[in-house]
């Protein structure tokens, strides 16, 4: 994995119902307050559509949806992550996005069995950080699916 | 010296200038006295000449240089243009065009020409002999007529010269010496024009007015000169100015300047004088219209667009900004701004964009070639040449149409005994043809040949194994005819040097889907084929028509749209559960967009009207039933990036003045 090299590992922390999950920074292009989003029919039932993220058309993904929790409506502290994968531009609708932090490389975890509702296949690995978990999603797994299967071949 | 670096530029003025060269030969052969088609050909001769002597070409710069001389011939007379002189000529042009593709494919251009480059001189030469002659006729015939300064005289001088005859006037040419002396020459002539302006009436000055007058000439000068007076009554006046050394009146015959026009051209073979007069008040402008270009990089294209895709955004803000606060001078400049944005948009499109006739113009020669040796007769029929396309797929699409031309050539039309038999005309007839349609360019080439026969299709499709003889039997003739598309598939009968090389119509077929396009065909047996080609426009801005459908803003591309109609729910058919209207005698099926869309519902209100947008594909329409239009705009296609790509019926999205993102429908998808 590409991130054997590094020591720590920065992460960008945010919350999907009572859960902390991270992305890595790197991937992250910026985090915005809710944007208006423009439904696009016919597609997967995670993909709320399409914002105007400053001229550049971004399809946007509930991340509840996505992982199969309750939806909840969109509130003060609902946020976007915009991810940059090599040229996808993502956005993932989370509940709050609120911490960059360091993860010491021995924090990490290979996933376990069974996480929450969340299916094993979407975790990199969990970190322990004093009395925190935190999940660590793999991002191109997350971004793909069956029915957006042109992802696949970037899997890593 | 190094020439590397200029290599690109050679070849595409090189490929350029061979487009000038077959097109206006082809004019030529239609007008074989046209004094401006040959100067166009020469110059481009001239110019290929020089720029492959430079680039050390030296094949390619002799047989240009042989081409060249041809025309210097034509062009002074020397060789008149015949029919066999042509063959020979393109035949050259050909060769030239083989050597500019070696160069640009790594070659060294050399070739052996020996052949054509002798064809060549002897067409030079062999008139040569003769014309020479009639030149030195010529020029007897023009000492012995005229000694006039007024051997060009245009029609207008003429019908006053003669009409001054008519009414008893005398022309007279006034030949006026000044001493060598003189100190005011301009002063002079002033005072002689004041003279004779009394007597009569000037037609003309050698040289020009404006020229005396600032005292642009020697010591003598002619006027031509309309008068009652008597020729000696005109000198002496004249004489009555000082500082003159001679004057001399003489009677100015029209007739003699006429007469010895007419010689000069029954003399030099050039065909008829009407051609000639035209082609000399044409020339003007015809130099004129040839443009001048310089050469920029795609890439610089590309940036330039995108910016300006940014500044049409911010455009739109403005005026919905402008429309919200409305002060006066607000508006009043964000109206200049969108003037000013509209003419620049237009241009920066343009710039990208490119006439078909970029591609289609060399086929005309492609066919007359391929139909000779065929032993066919042919008649190529362009339509919409100036249809315009991005430049990207102009260089795309030249091989595929080149496939389907030779194909139409080959297996479509027949020879013209085969053709009389049949009771058809023996030339055939192949079309080209192109045109807009909504976000799309459709090119259709058609024949009036013996068209696809099904039944052979088949059997060499089962026979091949691409279907079997069961899967055969549910086939619509549509579907039959995409047979021939399917790889290794030829269904001529025997192996012919023009098409059925093995590359069959799936190498054209890939290649136009590469390209975002498709092929479609269309046959009867007996009547002939039409291949059609979809592609698609890559305009990434657009005009569209915004509409509402429950909450939710669409737009869709005016190019498509025939006709917006609000029509009342009574006037909706029902035809075997599908929705029709009649729309102007036609029957339009609906397309229902909120249930395409699946767009959330709330109760509607039992509206008694429906509105339409009348949309079209080819000449298929179809009526999409939505909420309200809002209005027509200019947005920026944005593609919604390779996450969401491929979705039903949604070619792009675009960001309207308040920032939304509105979707962008293809309604080509929604026409089957």
């Amino acid at each position: 994995m590409e991130n054997d090299i590094m020591l720590d590992k920065k992460v960008i922390v945010f919350q999907l119902k009572d859960e902390e999950y991270a992305v890595e920074v790197s991937k992250v292009g910026g985090i915005e307050r809710l944007l208006p989003i423009t439904r696009v029919p016919q597609t997967a039932p995670f993909v709320k559509g399409v914002i105007n993220l400053r001229g550049v058309v971004t399809p946007i993904i509930d991340l509840r949806v996505r992982f199969g929790i309750e939806e909840q409506e969109y509130n003060e502290s609902t946020r976007i992550i915009i991810l940059n994968l090599d040229d996808l531009e993502v956005g993932l609708i989370v509940d709050a996005a609120n911490d960059v932090i360091d993860i010491p490389k021995d924090a990490i975890e290979p996933p376990p069995e069974v996480v929450g509702a969340v299916d094993v296949d979407y975790i990199e690995g969990v970190a322990k950080l004093d009395k925190r978990l935190l999940i660590l999603l793999d991002l191109q797994k997350v971004l793909s699916n069956d029915e957006m299967n042109e992802l696949k071949h970037v899997e890593g | 010296m190094d020439t590397t670096q200029y290599l690109d530029v050679f070849i595409d003025e090189s490929t350029e200038h061979l487009e000038v060269l077959y097109k206006q030969l082809l004019e030529l052969e239609k007008k074989p006295s046209e004094k401006t088609i040959i100067e166009e050909i020469f110059r481009a001769a001239h110019t290929l000449k020089g720029m492959s002597a430079t680039m050390g070409y030296q094949d390619l710069a002799n047989l240009t240089h042989k081409l060249e001389n041809v025309f210097d011939g034509i062009r002074y007379d020397k060789l008149s243009v015949q029919a066999s002189m042509l063959d020979i000529l393109f035949e050259a042009v050909d060769h030239l065009n083989a050597m500019v593709e070696d160069i640009s494919n790594g070659g060294n251009g050399a070739r052996d020409v020996v052949n054509i480059a002798l064809q060549l001189e002897k067409l030079e030469n062999g008139e040569t002999v003769d014309s020479d002659s009639t030149r030195t006729r010529t020029a007897d015939s023009k000492e012995a007529v005229s000694t006039q300064a007024f051997d060009h005289l245009d029609e207008f001088e003429l019908s006053i010269l003669n009409e001054s005859l008519e009414r008893g006037f005398h022309n007279y040419e006034i030949m006026v010496e000044l001493t060598n002396d003189c100190l005011l020459k301009g002063a002079r002539v002033f005072m002689i024009f004041e003279i004779l302006e009394k007597l009569g009436e000037v037609i003309k000055s050698s040289p020009a007015v404006t020229e005396l007058e600032e005292e642009n000439f020697d010591t003598s000068f002619n006027i031509l000169f309309v008068s009652t007076s008597s020729q000696n009554e005109i000198k002496n006046k004249i004489n009555k100015v000082s500082e003159i050394h001679h004057v001399e009146v003489t009677p100015f015959s029209v007739q003699s300047n006429k007469t010895e026009r007419e010689e000069q051209l029954t003399e030099t073979d050039v065909a008829q004088a009407v051609s000639d007069t035209e082609a000399n008040n044409n020339s003007t402008s015809k130099t004129g219209a040839s443009t001048k270009t310089i050469r920029v990089n795609i890439e610089r294209l590309d940036m330039l667009m995108n910016l300006f895709e940014e500044l049409v955004i911010d455009r739109g803000r403005l005026e919905q900004i402008a429309m919200d606060v409305k002060h006066p001078e607000l508006e009043e400049t964000v109206e200049r701004m969108t003037r000013v944005s509209g003419n620049l948009q237009n241009i920066i499109l343009t710039m990208r964009m490119v006439p078909v006739d970029q591609v289609f113009s060399r086929f005309p020669r492609m066919i007359r070639k391929l139909a000779r040796e065929l032993h066919k007769n042919i008649e190529l029929d362009i339509i919409g040449a100036d249809t315009e396309l991005d430049r990207t797929v102009i260089d795309e699409i030249g091989d595929p149409l080149v496939h389907l031309l030779r194909n139409a050539i080959d297996h479509g039309i027949e020879t013209p005994e085969e053709r009389l038999q049949k009771g058809k005309q023996a030339q055939g007839t192949i079309k080209l043809e192109a045109f807009h349609s909504g976000n799309h360019v459709f090119i259709e080439i058609s024949d009036d040949g013996a068209g696809i026969n099904k039944d052979k299709v088949l059997n060499k499709a089962i026979k091949s194994g691409v279907i079997t003889e069961k899967q055969s039997e549910a086939l619509t003739d549509q579907q039959i005819f995409e047979l021939i598309m399917e790889s290794g598939f030829s269904t001529a009968e025997e192996i012919s040097d023009i098409s059925g090389r093995g590359v069959g119509l799936d190498v054209v077929k890939n290649k136009i889907e590469s390209l975002g396009g498709n092929l479609t065909i269309d046959s009867e047996v007996g009547k002939g084929s039409v291949f059609s080609i979809q592609l698609p426009l890559t305009l990434s801005i657009m005009s569209v028509l915004l509409v509402e459908i429950g909450k939710e803003k669409f737009a869709i591309p005016l190019s498509s749209i025939i006709e917006t109609a609000v029509i009342r729910k009574d006037e909706i058919m029902s035809a075997h559960k599908k929705k029709i209207i009649d729309f102007r005698g036609n029957v339009v099926p609906l397309a229902f967009l909120k249930r395409i869309f699946q767009v959330p519902q709330e109760e509607k209100e039992a509206d008694e009207y429906v509105s339409v947008v009348v949309v079209k594909k080819g000449d298929k329409l179809a009526g999409l039933v939505v909420d309200s239009f809002i209005g027509q705009q200019e947005v920026v296609l944005k593609s919604m990036g390779d996450y969401l790509s491929n979705i039903f019926a949604i070619s792009g999205a675009t960001i309207l003045g308040n920032g939304e993102v509105a979707l962008i429908i293809d309604s080509n998808a929604l026409i089957k």
